[in-house]
């Protein structure tokens, strides 16, 4: 008994929240990936263009609630996703016109292109804040839970409960159609194999004929898709700020280079690998260790690792664990 | 004499701004026929060929295929007219599979291209055989024909190979060679640019032999291996 | 126009735009010199980071984007350098939290050499981790408690070590080795990486910085603030209690409060210049130096230098930890100037990629474009909001007083500030890449 009291206390306060996590930024990281491995440079700008498809998304979730529209159990930001996605798309698709585009004609070298994107995030930043404010904004509505913890206790007739907010749940089904959706793209269509043959050998693919500026907007439009949707995920499961925003570039961009800059299997695990180090290294053990140690061992303190605020600290620890040990990354991504 | 299938024409010039690499050279192909570019090292042998592709600026001649003027056209525009080009390296989509390989070389055509395909995979078996494997953990060789079957896929009027035997031991060499020599049976020409000399040469209908960025010695395949100047300043006797 | 004309010309500029804010109100002009004298005095430490980037950017073309790590250690020497010791703090667990640290980092160093000295395999694994691990317990074991110690004493107003009592000064120097050694430490792992890779690995230094500051309270009483820090000029409450100074100020037909405040700005403002000036003769010096031109070859063919017998990485180790050592003198500046450490305001927007953007802005590679972009960038940085009211006044003019619309685009102009900064940002690399002053 004690023993399932554990495993259900780790899996509540460990498990699910870092599958949650894990699919948000395994969703960053795919962008972040993705426009490594076709436009070749560390976007910056990711994490803000994930904040402008996100605020998009809450003023039209905002527009809809004051209709009186609703998606029932779920949250009405559901239904204005799409919205949220089609504007970052025209962003991001306007952003590339006038900004990124000369530097691709000139074949500027990667760092220009990173110091330009550091513009780009200025701006995107900018706009914003300038639009929607530099606050807090709570935006989820609909059901709370999925199971709440009491109701899992009545269930089980366990001491501890197992609680899964409704936003946990569409954060993990999101995430796993999304992802399916994107590698049928890459695998089986012939966009998507022209997007990876322009990544793998660029040479090659401007003499098989493949035009590199549709694959560089269907990559735009991919990313664009991909930040939204992460964005708005994690601001139903947390909330949004910009700040924080702007902050999920460290872990966005320490998934995608554990897992392999360029490798969107690599990504994934990545994110995963991050997410779930993160909450193990800040989760407070003393209540699953309660259960599963003798009585006399059982620990005084909170037996936590390190302090929640040091979650930067545990990616950039990773990041450095296997730059140092592993440049390419464990899917061996490709080095510019 | 009818003018040939594929000529660069009398052809001058040199990379960007850089100072002229070739001078007054003057490459011809015609179908079923295979014409071998030879020369020591930096002689402009890659780079006549990359002329005749495109890749370089050719400040006068012309280059002609099927009697149509394409000097002014891009590698791109060059492929769709039919010329198909095999780089030296860097020639195989690595982390693909090999279908997928052959797949993206018949990117710009709009029609089935599994018939094209198949008579790739007829032409070289090994590539059947591991079609889902990611061409990337081929041999030296397996790789090469992954590169020429990439380039067969558009259907080219043209196949053009840089040093397609580049680093590939010589029993593999013999290999590829046979297969180029089946893939000109099919009426194909061939324009191919090598370092082994002597084995090229052999194969060749047409040889042509470049000193410093000019034609120094023409001749079929066979006057050029009997040739003693030939064979003593190239050949090694 | 020659380069030298050219960059008096713009320099005077500045100087212009400066002396309009104190003289003249009209348009976005405060005509104060109270303000004029901030804008400047912040400008010149902006100035003196700019210099430290660009020698790092400049000289070398090493991508650094975590600056604000390095300001906050400067912030963080003045507080250990200056503040007064709190009273028993170590004898309550300073003593044990040196020696938990010296334990965490000996179990690091053993870890090392395991890796060094045994053979590849599980063993070597097994004992790292165990090593490790064991280490980690142990320094919990002895840091926590003393932390918990030194946190209880006062702890509305102290709860932390406090400092060597020292005079504030020393601290510039102090900021400039805590920041250096921190560049070696990142340096030594991060720099044989590619440029990206070095980005990242700074931008998530710099965080890190900034959490230690804000967590242990200890060492810089977290976002409780340090207050009070002892200044290198008189207070202006003394000052204006001092019959000498208020009959002087009278002399100069100056009301004794103003006159105050403008004296012990003006005396930052010198100090200020005095240690730009120093650093920057001593960039120009290097710049001209066979060392400089050395880095200017790395930088620009890593290869070819390489080949050449000179050890990049080594060079490399050394400008970074100099150009962030010049950081961390500016952070160290910065914090004696506010005379307070507030860990929770130190914002990788405003003091990482603020300072990218004087680099680029004033011509990345010329030490003079860097000291000019720092002022010039400043100057804007605090304007734009001025600007943008200004701008949203005129373009909400037409629109109904107190409509939605109109409110918060006007409340929203304080927003315009990186939307600027990124717009100038972007136009500077497109149209004028090298900056308003190339490098020669």
């Amino acid at each position: 008994m004690d023993i399932l009291n554990a495993l259900v206390a780790f899996t509540n306060f460990v498990g699910v929240p870092a599958i949650a996590y894990g699919s948000q930024l395994a969703l960053g990281a795919l962008g972040v990936t993705l426009v490594y491995s076709v436009l070749r440079f560390s976007n910056f700008a990711h994490g803000d263009t994930m904040a402008f498809g996100t605020m998009i998304t809450i003023l039209v979730t905002w527009l809809f609630q004051s209709w009186g529209l609703s998606a029932g159990p779920l949250p009405t930001a559901l239904l204005a996703l799409p919205f949220g996605i089609l504007a970052t798309m025209a962003l991001a698709l306007v952003t590339d016109r006038t900004v990124y585009r000369f530097y691709r004609t000139q074949k500027a070298k990667p760092v220009v292109f990173v110091m330009v994107s550091l513009g780009v995030m200025f701006m995107m930043n900018g706009l914003v804040r300038f639009i929607i404010g530099p606050g807090d904004q709570r935006f989820s509505d609909g059901e709370r839970f999925l199971i709440s913890a009491r109701e899992f206790k009545a269930m089980t007739g366990l001491r501890e409960g197992l609680a899964i907010k409704t936003t946990q749940g569409i954060t993990v089904i999101t995430a796993v159609i999304v992802v399916a959706i994107l590698f049928w793209f890459l695998n089986k269509t012939r966009t998507g194999k022209s997007m990876r043959a322009y990544s793998d050998n660029e040479d090659l693919a401007l003499l098989s004929g493949i035009n590199p500026e549709r694959v560089v907007m269907y990559t735009w439009l991919i990313v664009a898709t991909l930040a939204t949707i992460a964005g708005v995920l994690y601001g139903l499961d947390k909330s949004f700020k910009p700040f924080t925003y702007f902050q999920l570039l460290l872990p966005i961009f320490a998934a995608a280079i554990v897992g392999g800059l360029g490798s969107p299997v690599g990504a994934i695990a990545g994110g995963f690998i991050i997410a779930f180090s993160e909450v193990t290294v800040t989760y407070a053990w003393k209540k699953v260790l309660t259960y599963i140690v003798p009585e006399a061992l059982k620990p005084e303190g909170l037996v936590q690792l390190l302090s929640t605020d040091y979650k930067f600290a545990v990616s950039f620890t990773i990041l450095v664990i296997v730059l140092l040990f592993k440049p390419t990354g464990l899917f061996k991504g490709k080095a510019v | 004499m009818a003018e040939p299938f594929l000529i660069g024409d009398r052809m001058t010039g040199g990379y960007g701004k850089g100072p002229d690499i070739l001078h007054d050279c003057t490459i011809a192909v015609n179908p079923g026929e295979i014409a071998v570019i030879v020369g020591p090292n930096g002689a402009g042998k890659s780079t006549a060929m990359k002329a005749v592709f495109g890749l370089l600026n050719v400040r006068s001649g012309a280059v002609r295929l099927d009697g149509e003027d394409i000097t002014a056209l891009t590698p791109q525009d060059r492929v769709a007219k039919g010329m198909g080009f095999v780089p030296q390296t860097q020639n195989i989509f690595t982390s693909m599979t090999v279908e997928e390989n052959l797949e993206m070389g018949g990117f710009i055509r709009t029609d089935d291209i599994r018939d094209t395909m198949e008579q790739v995979y007829d032409l070289f078996p090994i590539l059947r055989e591991k079609r889902n494997q990611p061409a990337g953990e081929l041999s030296g060789g397996q790789r090469q024909q992954v590169a020429v079957g990439r380039a067969l896929m558009t259907k080219p009027k043209v196949l053009m190979l840089d040093e397609p035997t580049a680093g590939v031991s010589p029993i593999v060499m013999d290999e590829l060679f046979d297969r180029i020599i089946e893939v000109s049976r099919t009426g194909l020409p061939i324009l191919m640019v090598e370092q082994n000399a002597k084995q090229a040469l052999e194969i060749a209908d047409k040889g042509y032999v470049l000193v410093q960025g000019r034609n120094a010695y023409t001749g079929t395949g066979q006057d050029l291996l009997a040739d003693p100047e030939v064979r003593k300043s190239f050949l090694g006797g | 126009m020659s380069d030298s004309v050219k960059t008096s010309l713009l320099f005077l500029f500045v100087g212009v735009l400066i002396l309009l804010e104190g003289t003249t109100n009209v348009l976005f002009f405060s005509g104060s010199w109270n303000s004029a004298l901030v804008i400047l005095n912040m400008g010149l430490v902006s100035a003196i980071m700019a210099l430290g980037v660009n020698l790092q950017w400049g000289f070398a073309g090493l991508f650094n984007v975590g600056i604000m790590g390095f300001v906050a250690l400067g912030g963080l020497a003045v507080v250990l350098v200056s503040s007064a010791p709190t009273p028993g703090a170590w004898t309550q667990g300073g003593v044990g939290i040196i020696m938990a640290l010296a334990m965490g980092a000996m179990s690091l160093i053993a870890a090392i050499a395991i890796w060094r000295l045994l053979e590849p395999g599980k063993l070597r694994t097994v004992a790292m981790v165990a090593v490790l691990g064991v280490g980690f317990f142990i320094y919990r074991a002895i840091f926590d408690p003393s932390v918990a110690g030194v946190e209880a004493i006062d702890p509305a107003l102290a709860g932390n070590l406090g400092g060597l009592g020292l005079p504030v000064l020393l601290a510039w120097p102090a900021g400039g080795l805590l920041a250096a050694g921190a560049a070696w430490l990142i340096g030594k792992t991060a720099l044989g990486l590619r440029s990206d890779y070095l980005a990242i690995a700074t931008l998530g230094i710099a965080e890190i910085i900034i959490a230690v500051m804000k967590n242990e309270d200890w060492l810089s009483r977290g976002v409780k603030n340090v207050i009070g820090l002892p200044r290198p000029m008189p207070y202006e409450v003394d000052l204006q209690n001092d019959p000498a100074f208020v009959e002087q100020a009278a002399g100069y037909g100056l009301d004794p409060i103003l006159a105050s405040t403008l004296y012990v700005k003006l005396g930052y403002s010198l100090m200020f210049t005095i240690v730009l000036l120093v650093l920057l003769w001593m960039a120009q010096m290097a710049l001209k130096s066979p060392w400089g031109r050395m880095m200017r070859a790395i930088r620009d063919n890593e290869v070819a230098a390489e080949a050449m017998g000179k050890n990049v990485t080594k060079r490399h180790l050394q400008i970074f930890i100099l150009g962030s050592a010049i950081c961390g003198i500016a952070g160290a500046m910065m914090t004696t100037l506010d005379s307070q450490l507030t860990p929770g305001t130190y914002n990788p927007l405003r003091f990482t990629f603020l300072i990218w953007v004087m680099v680029i802005v004033g011509g990345s590679g010329n030490n003079f474009g860097s000291v000019l972009g720092g002022l010039l960038i400043w100057f804007l940085w605090i304007k734009v909001e001025p600007m943008g009211l200004l701008l949203l006044e005129t373009v909400t003019a037409g629109l109904a007083d107190g409509s939605a619309l109109k409110l918060h685009l006007l409340e929203s102009a304080s927003h315009m500030r990186l939307l600027t900064m990124g717009l100038i940002l972007l136009l500077v690399l497109r149209f004028s890449p090298r900056g308003l002053l190339p490098e020669k």
